[in-house]
């Protein structure tokens, strides 16, 4: 590899980490035809981990990074002296068969700055992805970040070609995005955010191809004041109005050369955790935006005691539960017991009557589910679930999870 | 429930199976071990004893199959590459079990068996994932077609059951894989296993290594530092057969002083000038005029399978009456003009018949590409779903925007689907319409289903089809009055 593409990669990788999701899931499972290169798994691979314990699953670059947007958390905007370079269609093409014919990627993950117009900048990524797959038989996972601002027709194209199609959200609020991202615009995100998932809805009924790994997008924590519960209530509304596959929450992290308008700090990480656990409420555990809600304290999500833990220590009449007896949906709120745990106690109580040893073999949060629950051999007794004492007794130890 | 016959059940045996994963080897000796009534207490595992992989193993007589759940049979099939001494012990007790009144046992994941046997399932899962992510290919210098060899150390016997993955990723590459218990060799046909390699055997670096550890180290952001979630994911067991990780040391090192760097900076003003104007040209990339719409229509790729050409819209600007039909057929996608077509000369007719002057009208389809489907040498027109209309809608909306005709007609029932946004059937709707776009509507069928009508239907609703065009005509000059 010559040193002046070694120098657009890194320039334009480095451009590229700031957007969270990396996923390659959802695509439907295909292998290598004759004379085909990739294939995909259902649940994606992570080839390598950096030190930031996030995962490399796929080849995550910019087009380019000159953009004409200037939006304040962004380390391209047009105002930032960051090192700039520009790709050119045939290079992305070139590196992505070739990491991955080493087996370093699932595929490639395509983002671009603005530049000339939206409309010139989605034809780009969307040549990116139909050279891929036409020159090069290529059956690996295509993520294409579309560009709101462009036409629709270029929208519709690229979801022939990509496995997913994502628009980020950026910013929760309206009144943020004008302060913060001046040339982007609420109602113009959530229109190409509907349009693409129209056009994903038809096609799977028409067994056509169009995005199949579906939509995601990105909002980013900590960079403006909305709350957590807003942000819950916001990703329910993606989820359930704008059949989103997946939310992503970036906690907002210090760039290079940083705005004059948004000063920098260190990413709130264990908030962005804690997002994380309360859309899984709402995804997987039946818990609705107001129960989410319910979860925090003044709209935030304490630090030091997950959220589900959060809302069943403010409900603790509802515990403890039978294990031989209660229901999945109730069993679900049981903190420390997950969906996958759920379903294994459901199966195996039709055969046995469970005692505590069996639950602790189920599950590897028994500690926090101990309070909560009954067994055929145990009960926390009226003291321990209503103990004063216990949301200390089973919180976090403080800790700084960002540095070290 | 399986009988035990009386006379057997203090009987022992010694099973001696090959080293790795010998599934055959285990389910043949479970056949006969369980046809035997042979309790797993009374049965000795050994391995290694046995001819090895490569050598032949000595006839056995054949058992009949046992009838288990599926999932036991997976389970035994996931669970005998795990390298633990014990695991044909454990999985022919569950066997026993099974087959002894617990038929339904996997289902009980707190029993302490099948918690053991799960997770040493897990464990092979991860195992077989590990290898399917962090294998690291290298291209042997010099040969073409081009050759691939990676070495990979595995915690478990499972270089047959990764092997699979590997071909269906790299179908069209030759590669080898080296692991200390075998090698597995894929020639773009043919899938074989060989003997154990040797890390050297594998080349020593390869051209996109340093470019891949700079992608490594760029994606890197120092503020999110956290080892223990990079360990818990990539222990460091694997590091050294992963060419990016020579680069963590570093990374970390360098990681608080580069992020306290960035946060204590003070921001600095844009070096360069505010690009005042080409801020403002984006705003302003919608296609200005039918020309930058063709350009764009044509150069884009069909929505819909078929299509040698995308055919444009004809006539003036400006046009009193706009006509949208469906798709081009068969002759309009050959010439790359709409309306020339059997269907198309009929409406010249009933246009002429009506007063109205095709060369002052606008025609253009919903979809711009023949959708067909190719049988022996003729091309069979095929419908547009509802989806793939949409799909052509906003170049259609576009498109009607710049002609910004008096009225528009619908022909058929895409053009309304395209232009109402919803199906309307064409029967019951015949006549004005509301399109909702700053011009009149009005709906009427395809010519193209005249011509399918029979011999004795067709004259009759050709002359409704001509009334129809009159009113058009009638309703156009209203219109502009």
């Amino acid at each position: 590899m010559d040193e002046a593409l070694a120098k657009k990669l890194r320039i334009l990788a480095d451009a590229a980490k700031y957007d969270a999701s990396c996923s390659s899931s959802g695509a439907p499972k295909r292998t290598a035809g004759k004379g085909e290169l990739g294939s995909t798994t259902g649940a994606g691979i992570c080839h390598a981990y950096t030190p930031d314990g996030r995962c490399i699953s796929l080849l995550k670059i910019l087009l380019t990074n000159y953009c004409l947007f200037d939006c304040a958390y962004c380390v391209n905007r047009r105002s930032s002296n960051v090192s700039r370079a520009k790709f050119t269609v045939e290079e992305v093409v070139t590196l992505t068969v070739e990491f991955y014919k080493r087996n370093y990627i699932e595929g490639l993950f395509l983002s671009s700055g603005i530049i000339k117009s939206p409309d010139h900048t989605m034809e780009l990524l969307t040549r990116v992805a139909k050279s891929l797959r036409r020159d090069h038989g290529f059956r690996g996972y295509i993520h294409l970040k579309s560009i709101p601002e462009a036409s629709p027709w270029l929208i519709e194209e690229a979801g022939l070609y990509a496995d997913r199609l994502s628009i980020n959200v950026e910013l929760p609020t309206e009144k943020s995005l004008e302060t913060l991202a001046p040339e982007k615009n609420g109602a113009v995100i959530e229109n190409a955010i509907q349009q693409i998932g129209e056009r994903i809805v038809e096609a799977k009924a028409e067994k056509r191809r169009f995005s199949p790994a579906g939509q995601s997008t990105q909002v980013i924590v900590g960079a403006d004041t909305t709350t957590d519960e807003a942000l819950m209530r916001k990703s329910a509304l993606l989820y359930g109005s704008f059949n989103l596959k997946r939310v992503y929450y970036s906690a907002f992290s210090p760039i290079p050369d940083g705005s004059t308008i948004l000063p920098l700090k260190s990413p709130p990480l264990q908030r962005e955790h804690r997002l994380y656990q309360g859309d899984w409420l709402l995804r997987y555990y039946g818990f609705t935006p107001d129960d989410v809600a319910d979860a925090t304290e003044d709209g935030m999500f304490a630090l030091d005691v997950d959220p589900k833990l959060a809302w069943a220590l403010k409900h603790r009449a509802h515990f403890p539960l039978d294990v031989n007896r209660a229901d999945r949906e109730w069993l679900l709120r049981v903190p420390g017991l997950g969906a996958r745990a759920v379903d294994k106690i459901i199966r195996a109580r039709r055969h046995t009557r469970l005692r505590l040893d069996d639950v602790a073999r189920l599950t590897s949060g028994l500690k926090r589910a101990r309070p909560f629950l009954i067994a055929a051999d145990y009960h926390p007794g009226g003291g321990l679930t209503d103990r004063l004492d216990l949301r200390a007794r089973l919180a976090d130890p403080p800790k700084q999870l960002s540095l070290f | 429930m399986r009988e035990v016959d009386p006379m057997r059940s203090d009987a022992s045996s010694a099973i001696a199976l090959r080293e790795g994963a010998d599934l055959s080897g285990f389910r043949a000796a479970v056949r006969r071990l369980a046809a035997a009534g042979i309790p797993p207490e009374r049965v000795i595992w050994s391995v290694g004893e046995a001819p090895g992989l490569f050598g032949a193993r000595e006839p056995e007589t054949e058992a009949p199959p046992l009838a288990l759940p599926r999932g036991v049979g997976d389970l035994v099939t996931r669970v005998v590459p795990h390298r633990d001494p014990e695991r044909y012990a454990l999985l022919y007790t569950l066997v026993w079990r099974v087959l002894h009144g617990e038929r339904r046992l996997l289902e009980v994941s707190s029993d302490p068996l099948v918690h053991r046997l799960e997770r040493m399932a897990k464990a092979i899962a991860r195992d077989l994932h590990k290898m399917h992510a962090f294998l690291r290919f290298r291209r042997v210098e010099g040969e073409e077609p081009e050759r691939f060899v990676a070495w990979f150390e595995p915690d478990h016997h499972i270089l047959e059951a990764a092997a699979p993955f590997f071909v269906g990723r790299f179908r069209s590459l030759h590669w080898t894989i080296l692991t200390p218990e075998g090698s597995a060799r894929w020639n773009t046909a043919e899938l074989t296993f060989g003997p154990p390699g040797r890390r050297e055997d594998a080349p020593a670096e390869d051209g996109f290594e340093a470019g891949w550890r700079d992608y490594y180290e760029s994606t890197f952001n120092p503020a999110r530092t956290n080892l223990a979630a990079m360990r818990a994911e990539m222990p460091k067991k694997y590091w050294r057969n992963l060419p990016e990780t020579a680069a963590i040391p570093g990374l970390v090192r360098a990681a608080a002083t580069r992020t306290e760097t960035m946060i204590e900076r003070v921001p600095r003003p844009a070096i360069k000038r505010d690009p005042v104007r080409a801020v403002a040209a984006m705003a302003d990339q919608a296609p200005d005029s039918l020309e930058a719409l063709n350009a764009l229509i044509r150069r884009s790729e069909p929505l819909v399978p078929g299509a040698t050409q995308a055919v444009l819209g004809e006539g003036p600007p400006g046009a009193a009456i706009a006509f949208v039909g469906e798709q081009p057929g068969d002759q309009e996608d050959r010439q790359g003009r709409p309306f020339v077509g059997p269907a198309g000369q009929l409406l010249s007719r009933a246009m002429a018949e009506a007063g109205i002057v095709r060369a002052d009208a606008y025609l253009t389809n919903a979809v711009k590409h023949f959708k067909f489907e190719q049988r022996g040498k003729r091309r069979l027109h095929q419908n547009p779903t509802a989806g793939e209309v949409s799909h052509y809608r906003w170049w259609l909306e576009r498109e009607l925007d710049l002609v910004a005709p008096r009225l528009v007609v619908a022909l058929g029932a895409t053009a309304v689907l395209a232009l109402a946004g919803r199906a309307i059937p064409v029967t019951r709707a015949r006549g004005p319409a509301e399109f909702g776009r700053g011009y009149a509507g009005f709906i009427t069928v395809h010519p193209s289903y005249l011509l399918r009508l029979p011999e004795g239907a067709k004259e009759e609703a050709y002359a409704a089809f001509v009334a129809d065009l009159r009113r058009v005509g009638d309703l156009a000059r209203t219109l502009a009055a």
